[in-house]
């Protein structure tokens, strides 16, 4: 596959608790204002395991993967 | 696999996951398959989200995950040895592997038993009209009805991370909230040194009346059998016609007396006794609220921990455990994956809870004679970090409304617990 995948997250969900962060600090930080912020939108193809890693156990559901 | 809510069917997806493609039965008394529990003290409750909002995360990959779901069947008894599960359908069922997740259940008052404080009974217990426990969605749905209709006084009995929510939410509502706990500071088991004293000012500020050192005798009933109010020690009633009873829970691990398994002693934090893997015997793995296992990264010591990604991260765990016991005992069942070696279940606990616009967030696991240094903010603030220091070690962190630190302390508490390592950070 050519086409990359690209990170969304719900912010209605998301309360910021870090714990993508945790999984991909290049990829997700929740910076001092306590606002999650997306470093790359579209990580590495490499990273998939760390993104799904990260789905999985964000406790709001609130990460989704497209592509 | 025994219980199908957080760690079982994170055990059976990472199952799935490794590949494995032969049948899996999955056994849970609840009617439907169980709701995520978090939101069900904070957005179910507050009625922000309807309770379909609240579904675990495999309910959505249910199908692709091929399960025969018995739900409203109970496992009853097991022999482990056998490897045998006797049903509350009367069947019974024989597995290459197991793995046990059942949890644990709400304890309540020993009501009318007459030697008052909390912490004897059961949550299986009938209560009482307008008491309640808070487990389940449908427990949620039911005490969301009584709330609806607004109250006069809701009586919080326990100040743990269930009470604080609960008493948090119904304050939010606008409903009068008075929150009662027997020990002179609220979480005094989990954090040593009176820090647990951040939930009293929290919800003082909040307008809840919060009350601590409060022995309570007995719930006080109407003439039709509904609560009244709580029987204080001192002889008084504290009028309230809806009491939530959140004075912890306890390891449900009724169904497997005479199982052959160890099940340790309720003063050593109960449960299931495992190996560091999360082996309990051989072919029978169990994991979440349930399992007790000598934590490596604690030096081994013997946790049983009752948070959300622990359920996640140790039902992942179990399950790719359970398959490498399937290849050992049958291998045309599990291919490569099965093949490998499953090492240790080592981890840093993490959890939070949202009580009023606050986040509380701890990493690690204290001790009693573990020594807290505030190294962000101030206790009585509404923003800090503390640590707990024992000896060399940072053992945990705590923080009110500091994420970013918090999840900063517990990636370097994954690297080690060394204390100067985490206190550098601050
Ligand atoms: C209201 C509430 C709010 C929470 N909020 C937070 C939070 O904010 N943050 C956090 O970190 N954690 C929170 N938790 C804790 C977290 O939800 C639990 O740690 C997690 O649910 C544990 O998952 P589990 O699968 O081990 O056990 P459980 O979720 O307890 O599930 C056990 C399952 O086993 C089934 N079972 C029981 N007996 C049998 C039997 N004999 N045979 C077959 N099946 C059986 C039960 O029906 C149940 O479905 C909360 C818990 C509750 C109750
Ligand atoms: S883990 Fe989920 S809730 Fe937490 S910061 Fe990341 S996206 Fe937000």
């Amino acid at each position: 596959m050519v086409e990359g995948m690209k990170i969304v997250i719900d912010y209605d969900l998301c309360e910021a608790n870090a714990i993508c962060m945790g999984i991909a600090p290049e990829v997700f930080e929740v910076r001092e204002d306590d606002n999650l912020y997306i470093l790359q939108e579209e990580p590495a193809e490499e990273l998939r395991p760390k993104m799904e890693e990260a789905v999985r156990r964000c406790p709001k559901q609130a990460i989704s993967i497209e592509g | 696999m025994i219980g199908a809510s957080l760690a079982g069917m994170a055990a059976v997806q990472s199952i799935r996951a490794s590949g494995h493609d032969g049948p899996i039965v999955v056994v849970d008394p609840a009617g439907s398959l169980p709701h995520d529990r978090p939101p069900l003290t904070k957005q179910v409750l507050a009625g922000q989200w309807p309770l379909e909002r609240a579904a675990q995360p495999a309910a959505a990959r249910l199908d692709e995950l091929d399960l025969d779901l018995r739900l409203g069947v109970a496992a009853t008894g097991l022999n482990a040895d056998r490897r045998s599960v006797s049903l509350s359908d009367g069947s019974e069922l024989e597995a290459s592997a197991l793995v046990l997740a059942t949890g644990s259940h709400a304890r309540t008052l020993p009501t009318g038993s007459g030697h008052g404080g909390p912490g004897g009974g059961d949550g299986s217990a009938a209560l009482p009209s307008g008491a309640f426990t808070l487990r389940t969605g449908a427990d949620c749905v039911a005490l969301l009805e009584r709330l609806e209709a607004e109250p006069a006084r809701v009586v919080v009995i326990g100040a743990g991370f269930i009470g604080g929510e609960v008493a948090a939410t119904c304050a939010g509502r606008g409903l009068t909230v008075s929150m009662l706990e027997a020990a002179p500071v609220p979480l005094q088991r989990v954090l040593p040194g009176g820090v647990g004293g951040f939930v009293t000012e929290l919800h003082r500020r909040n307008g809840v009346d919060v009350r601590l050192g409060v022995s309570i005798e007995a719930l006080n009933l109407n003439g039709d059998g509904s609560v009244r109010g709580v029987a204080l020690g001192d002889g008084s009633n504290l009028e309230a016609e809806v009491v939530v009873i959140g004075v912890g829970a306890a390891p449900t691990v009724d169904w497997l007396a005479d199982s052959g398994l160890t099940l340790l002693e309720p003063h050593r934090g109960g449960g299931i006794l495992c190996d560091e893997t999360l082996l309990a015997h051989p072919g029978v793995v169990a994991a979440g609220d349930v399992a007790a296992w000598p934590n490596p990264h604690f030096g081994g010591e013997l946790m049983r921990v009752e948070h959300w990604e622990n359920a996640v991260d140790a039902g992942t765990h179990a399950g790719r455990r359970a398959l490498a016991e399937l290849g050992g005992r049958d291998a045309s069942g599990g291919g490569e994956a099965a093949e490998a070696t499953v090492g240790a279940f080592s981890s840093v606990p993490w959890f939070w809870s949202d009580q009023f616009d606050s986040k509380i967030q701890m990493v690690g696991r204290c001790g009693p004679e573990d020594e807290p240094v505030v190294v962000a903010g101030d206790l009585t603030g509404d923003r800090f970090v503390v640590l707990f220091r024992r000896g060399d070690l940072c053992t945990a962190a705590l923080g009110l409304n500091r994420p970013r630190q918090v999840m900063q302390a517990r990636m370097r508490m994954a690297e080690s617990l060394d204390w100067d390592g985490v206190a550098a950070l601050f």
